[in-house]
C-alpha cells in the first residue's frame, strides 16, 4: 500500500514536471535538438574510428555498439530522472530543502520525483538507434532470456549512475564545493564502459568493475546476449546477475543518502 | 493537555570564519577556524490547542531555530520537545502531516503551473481524503477569493495573491498547527489586512493552533492573543499583549482639541508634550495620575472641544521593551 502510494505520487511529480517544462515549449525543443546533434556526433565518431580500423582488439563495430547502447540508454534514463539531485546543493544554500524537510514523504522520493528532464532524455535516441542498429548486425536472437537480461541491464544501469548522482549529492551535506570530481567519474564512466573493458589495462578495468562497477551492467551482460565468451573468462552466471549489483550500490547509496539527511537535521546547514 | 511542549531547548551552531583578502581565503583553505553560536540558550514553553501566538525578536535571535526545531527539520542539542504527543525529528513524516507552513520570503507551491495543479499534488502528498479535499477549497476559494487564481501559474501572481494561495495550500491538509514566518513582508496595506483577517478566522474556526514570527507589530497587535520575545537564545517575555503594555509602564497621551488657541493649565504630574495650533498632546504616566483624574482636572481648567487617550504604538513599546533588556 504504502509502496504503491508512493509510487503514484512519485509518478503525479513526474507528470507535473513535464507539464511544467512544457510551459516553455520553444525553449524545450531548441534545448532537444542541441541534445540530439551532440549525442549523435559522438556516436558518428566511434563509427568513423571503426570505418578507419575495421575492428577493436577482438571486437567488431556491432559489438562495439550494441554495449554503448546499453550504457548510453542506462545513463539517459538515470541523467533525466536525477536532477532534482543535481540541483540539491543549490537547495542546500538556498534552504529550500526545508521545503522537503516540511512534507510527509521521504526527501529522495521528492528529489527524485523533483523533476524528469525531459531533454536529457535526448540521449535515449542514438543509444536506441546503436542498440537496434547492433542488433541486426549481429542478427541477435530475442529470446525472453536475452529481453529480459537487456532489460535487467537497462535497470541495473540507470540504478548504478542514479547511486553516483546521489553519493555526489550525498557530499553536498558535508561541503558547499561543488564536487567535479564525481563529475569526472559519472561523465567518465559512460566514455569509458561505452567501449568493451578488455581493451583498457588491468587496473583500469578493475576499477570499472570493483570499485565503480559500471562494467557489471553493461559489458558483462552485453556477452551474455551477444553469445560471447568473455576474452577476461568470467562465467556465463556471473553475467547474468552482474546487473543486480547495480541495484544493489542504488539502494547502498540511499542508506548513505539517510545518514546525510541526519547530518543535516542535526547541523541546520 | 498542552498541545506543545518545549522544555529547555539549547542548541548551539559551528559557524566557519572566513578571513577577508585573497590570503584569508587560502589560509581558510587550509584550516578552517570556527565560532561556535549559542542559538538557543534553554528556551521554555508551552502552547495550548488553538492559541494564536506571536513570535518576534530581532534577528538572529533565535526564532526561526525555535520554528525549524518545532518543525522537525532540526535537532536540538538538549532539551525537550513535543508536539501532539510525537517528538518532531524523530517522527519527522507523521508529525508535518498535521502542521502547515507558510513563508513570506518563498513560496511552497509550483513556480510554473498554474495554482490548482499545486493544490491537487498537495492533495496526494498529504494523502488528503477526497471529500475533505473539496470541502476545504472551496472555502478557501470562497472566503480568501482565489477563483480566478486558480488556473494562473503562480508566478503570474501578485504577491497579495500568492500568499493567500501559499495559505491554502498550508491549509489543504486540515492541519492541527500553522506556522507562519512573516508571511505579511512586502504586502500592500489592503492586502495585509486581508490576511490577517484570514489567519483570525481560521484560527477561530478550525481551532488551528497558529505560531506567527514576524517583524511587523502590527501584525501581532492585529491577531496574536499572546506574545514571545526572544532575544540571543532566551525568551525574555511570554504573555499577553495587554500585560506587556502594563508592565512596560509606558506613558500615555491624552490629545485635545481646545476651543481657542493658548497655553492651557496643565496638571503637574503631567507635561505639555506638544502644541500644534488648537491641538494639545499632554504626556503623562498613568501610575502617577490616571486618564480619568487627569481628563476632569484638565476639562475643570480649560476650554475643551474635543479629547482622546493614545496609547503608545507597539512599535515602540517593543522597541522600548529590547532597550530595557539590552537588545539591540
Amino acid at each position: 500500500m504504502s509502496v504503491v502510494d508512493s509510487l503514484y505520487v512519485y509518478g503525479r511529480f513526474l507528470t507535473v514536471s513535464v507539464r511544467a517544462q512544457m510551459q516553455y515549449r520553444a525553449s524545450f525543443l531548441m534545448q532537444l535538438g542541441g541534445r540530439l546533434i551532440v549525442t549523435a556526433g559522438e556516436f558518428a565518431a566511434i563509427l568513423i574510428l571503426f570505418d578507419r580500423f575495421g575492428s577493436l582488439l577482438e571486437w567488431n563495430v556491432y559489438q562495439v555498439a550494441f554495449i554503448y547502447g546499453i550504457v548510453n540508454v542506462s545513463f539517459a534514463v538515470a541523467d533525466a530522472l536525477t536532477t532534482g539531485f543535481d540541483l540539491f546543493g543549490d537547495m542546500v544554500k538556498t534552504g529550500d530543502f526545508d521545503r522537503l524537510l516540511l512534507r510527509p514523504r521521504s526527501t529522495a522520493l521528492q528529489l527524485a520525483g523533483q523533476e524528469l528532464t525531459l531533454r536529457r532524455i535526448s540521449r535515449l535516441t542514438p543509444g536506441i538507434v546503436a542498440l537496434i542498429w547492433a542488433s541486426t548486425g549481429l542478427d541477435l536472437h530475442w529470446t525472453i532470456p536475452n529481453a529480459a537480461l537487456l532489460v535487467a541491464s537497462v535497470i541495473g544501469g540507470a540504478s548504478l549512475f542514479a547511486s553516483l548522482i546521489v553519493f555526489q549529492a550525498t557530499l553536498a551535506f558535508w561541503t558547499t564545493e561543488t564536487l567535479e570530481m564525481m563529475n569526472t567519474v559519472t561523465y567518465g564512466g559512460v566514455e569509458t564502459t561505452q567501449y568493451p573493458i578488455n581493451i583498457y589495462r588491468p587496473w583500469f578495468r578493475n576499477f570499472f568493475t570493483f570499485g565503480i562497477p559500471l562494467a557489471t551492467v553493461s559489458y558483462f551482460p552485453a556477452l551474455a546476449i551477444m553469445g560471447i565468451p568473455d576474452p577476461l573468462g568470467t562465467p556465463i552466471w556471473f553475467q547474468y546477475v552482474a546487473p543486480a549489483i547495480g541495484v544493489g550500490v542504488l539502494v547502498i547509496s540511499l542508506q548513505v543518502w539517510r545518514i546525510g539527511v541526519r547530518h543535516y537535521l542535526s547541523t541546520g546547514s | 493537555m498542552p498541545q506543545i511542549i518545549v522544555e529547555n531547548l539549547v542548541k548551539h551552531f559551528r559557524v566557519s570564519q572566513r578571513d577577508t583578502g585573497i590570503f584569508g581565503a587560502l589560509r581558510g583553505l587550509a584550516h578552517r577556524r570556527y565560532e561556535t553560536v549559542k542559538a538557543l540558550d534553554g528556551v521554555t514553553f508551552e502552547i495550548g490547542s488553538g492559541e494564536l501566538l506571536g513570535y518576534v525578536g530581532p534577528n538572529g535571535a533565535g526564532k526561526s531555530t525555535t520554528v525549524k526545531v518545532m518543525s522537525g527539520i532540526l535537532v536540538p542539542d538538549s532539551g525537550r520537545c513535543e508536539i501532539l504527543g510525537l517528538v518532531p525529528w524523530k517522527d519527522r513524516s507523521r508529525h508535518v502531516r498535521h502542521l502547515g507552513v507558510v513563508f513570506g520570503q518563498r513560496t511552497q507551491l509550483w513556480w510554473d503551473l498554474p495554482v490548482i495543479e499545486s493544490f491537487d499534488l498537495l492533495r496526494d502528498i498529504y494523502r488528503v481524503p477526497r471529500h475533505e479535499y473539496v470541502k476545504n477549497l472551496d472555502e478557501f476559494v470562497a472566503v480568501m477569493g482565489i477563483e480566478s487564481c486558480l488556473d494562473t501559474p503562480v508566478r503570474q501572481l501578485s504577491l497579495g495573491q500568492r500568499m493567500r494561495c501559499d495559505l491554502a495550500g498550508a491549509l489543504l491538509h486540515s492541519p492541527k498547527l500553522l506556522f507562519l514566518d512573516e508571511p505579511t513582508i512586502g504586502m500592500d496595506a489592503v492586502s495585509k489586512v486581508a490576511f490577517r483577517q484570514f489567519i483570525k478566522r481560521f484560527n477561530r474556526e478550525r481551532e488551528t493552533t497558529v505560531i506567527l514570527t514576524t517583524h511587523d507589530m502590527n501584525d501581532i497587535e492585529a491577531i496574536c492573543d499572546r506574545l514571545m520575545i526572544i532575544n540571543s537564545g532566551k525568551l525574555l517575555y511570554d504573555g499577553g499583549l495587554d500585560a506587556l503594555r502594563q508592565q512596560m509602564s509606558f506613558e500615555r497621551s491624552l490629545v485635545v482639541e481646545m476651543t481657542d488657541a493658548g497655553s492651557p493649565k496643565v496638571h503637574p504630574a503631567a507635561q505639555l508634550a506638544m502644541m500644534n495650533g488648537r491641538r494639545v498632546h499632554i504626556r503623562f504616566d498613568p501610575k502617577r495620575i490616571s486618564a480619568a483624574a487627569l481628563i476632569s482636572d484638565f476639562t475643570a481648567h480649560n476650554d475643551v472641544d474635543d479629547l482622546f487617550v493614545e496609547d503608545p504604538p507597539i512599535e515602540e513599546i517593543i522597541a522600548r521593551f529590547y532597550e530595557g533588556n539590552g537588545v539591540g
